[in-house]
């Protein structure tokens, strides 16, 4: 019963969260509304016994990707008056979308795939299994193939963007910071006889 | 479970909670004082000693002082986000502290196991800590934006550089830890550490202690790593704040110090274990608030001891130094625990093995 409650809790905030997002006026309302979701999300991983890909949302999610969404929004100047402009042009579209949403959500909703007895449902695992130890189990011996793919896109991405933001520029004065640490008494004082 | 269970372990968890944030907050504000003192001492000055026995009042009436105080909201600012920043600072520096072990009780042999004293035993109590600590960058950041104002502005984009940076090398240093603890579970982390000072993780991993306990630093952004909240930027995000809500702050900051130094005696200096087991009698809350006290010193020392970074230098030392070291430390640690003929050393802290 309680279960349930705290279901309701954190799929209702998430869904008011995520509303929040696309309503807010303010830039930084909205991303603050979607921290809040994302708490909410790893809240219904915790509910689920996944304790490792509840804490891994908050720390990756929160802790790092949100951060830098919340840097580069601070810096930007928006003009709200400018941004309700293209309304009207842009509402046939978005209220397509809209709708068609609607329709698969409904359609989804009573065809029953999500009714109480179609799903499948799994008791609660005792407290001595530790999530993280399966998780690794599985990750390094069944999906290693995988995993490895996934280490050496996620590599590529990250040189790639070094590479494409290295740029050592000429008119720029860089500090040698090795040749500063490295100096000594001799290099720099000059004994004068007077 | 019964409706009076319920609520009987609803009462157990408040005084649980209750007996660790009462202490948090009476250690915050006695750490200023020591603070104070020992700067004083290394300074060749006397430090506060005014109020009250040797200055021993000096934090309570700091505390009255700024309770007192107008709390000013700018103009300009964004009002729900100004007043949110401080709580949000301050929240994650408290919630971090439910799954720190204090050490473990039979409860003068009430008990027949023993118990470890933490509000949660959770199994991934390490990575919870991260997470959590992770989140305190959001007050910082919400505090220099909704300030409206250049300082605070540029306060919080240093704070939010600097944090990054150092979390990255921070989450590697521990990941050593995991991999010869074999668990992130903290009290586990405390248990493969027992049997005397040569089995702490100290010993194998020395220079991720160096690492760990040096990004703390700069996570909490305590001086030489203070560019957050330099002169030149009129102490930075909170220079809008003012009264009880800079309290707050300096709060989180102090409680953010406090954990570092807990999770650094806890994964690196055996956390409850005396240095020789024979002084094991001594109860091992005392010896892990020792530990925790030494580090906090530690703290206070740097602080009168170093000059600031320049940023810089500070993000040279995060990124070109701090990072490869732990790298290069996790290979080494691997290497040792799979190579046989070398695993028989490492084996020494690996007693699950």
């Amino acid at each position: 019963m309680l279960e349930t409650v705290f279901f309701n809790l954190f799929a209702g905030l998430s869904v008011l969260s995520g509303m929040g997002v696309v309503l807010a006026r303010n830039t930084m309302h909205s991303v603050m509304f979607l921290i809040f979701c994302f708490f909410n999300a790893a809240g219904l991983f915790f509910l689920l016994d996944a304790e490792f890909i509840g804490i891994i949302m908050i720390l990756i999610y929160v802790g790092a990707v949100m951060v830098l969404f919340t840097f580069v929004v601070m810096m930007l100047e928006i003009n709200t008056a400018r941004m309700r402009e293209g309304f009207l042009q842009y509402l046939p579209l978005g209220g397509l979308v809209a709708i068609v949403l609607l329709v698969e959500f409904i359609s989804a909703a009573v065809s029953g795939v999500f009714s109480s007895g179609a799903m499948a449902t799994a008791d609660h695992l005792p407290q001595s299994v530790n999530n993280t130890v399966e998780i690794g189990q599985v990750l390094y011996t069944k999906y290693l193939l995988g995993f490895e793919i996934a280490a050496l896109i996620l590599l590529v991405a990250l040189i790639g963007a070094i590479v494409l933001t290295l740029r050592t520029r000429k008119d720029a004065k860089y500090q040698k910071i090795a040749a500063q640490v490295g100096v000594r008494k001799e290099d720099r004082m000059r004994k004068v006889r007077m | 479970m019964s409706g009076w269970d319920m609520a009987a372990q609803a009462g157990i968890w408040a005084l649980e909670i209750l007996a660790i944030t009462v202490p948090v907050a009476l250690g915050v504000a006695y750490i200023t004082y020591f603070e104070r003192r020992v700067i004083g001492w290394v300074q060749v000055r006397k430090g506060c000693n005014r109020v009250g026995w040797a200055g021993l009042l000096q934090p309570l009436a700091d505390g009255l002082k700024l309770v007192l105080k107008e709390t000013i909201i700018p103009t300009t600012a964004n009002k729900y986000l100004f007043i949110a920043a401080p709580i949000i600072s301050l929240m994650p520096a408290l919630v971090a502290f439910a799954v720190v072990p204090f050490g473990e009780t039979t409860l003068f042999g009430l008990w027949d196991v023993m118990h470890v004293m933490n509000i949660s035993n959770l199994n991934v109590g390490l990575l919870y800590i991260m997470a959590i600590s992770s989140l305190s960058i959001y007050g910082v950041l919400m505090a220099g934006w909704a300030s409206n104002s250049k300082y605070p502005f540029i306060g919080a984009m240093r704070a939010t550089c600097q944090m990054i940076s150092y979390e990255v090398s921070m989450g590697f240093g521990l990941v050593t830890v995991m991999m010869l603890a074999g668990s992130l579970n903290l009290a586990d982390i405390v248990h493969a550490q027992q049997g005397g000072l040569l089995h702490w993780y100290m010993i194998p991993l020395f220079p991720m202690l160096i690492v760990y306990f040096i990004s703390g630093c700069a996570e909490t952004a305590r001086t030489p790593f203070d560019l957050v909240e330099t002169e030149e930027l009129v102490s930075g995000y909170y220079t809008e704040y003012s009264g009880m809500w800079f309290a707050t702050f300096s709060l989180a900051e102090y409680a953010a110090m406090i954990l570092i130094s807990l999770m650094t005696s806890i994964l690196f200096l055996g956390g409850w274990y005396a240095p020789i087991p024979a002084l094991d009698f001594i109860p091992g809350t005392v010896w892990l608030l020792g530990k925790t006290a030494f580090l906090i010193f530690v703290f206070i020392w740097f602080r009168a001891t170093f000059p600031r970074y320049r940023y810089d230098q500070m993000m040279r030392l995060g990124w070109k130094v701090f990072l490869p070291w732990t790298l290069a430390w996790i290979a080494v640690v691997g290497i040792f625990i799979y190579t046989p003929g070398l695993d028989s050393i490492i084996n020494f802290w690996m007693p699950w093995r």
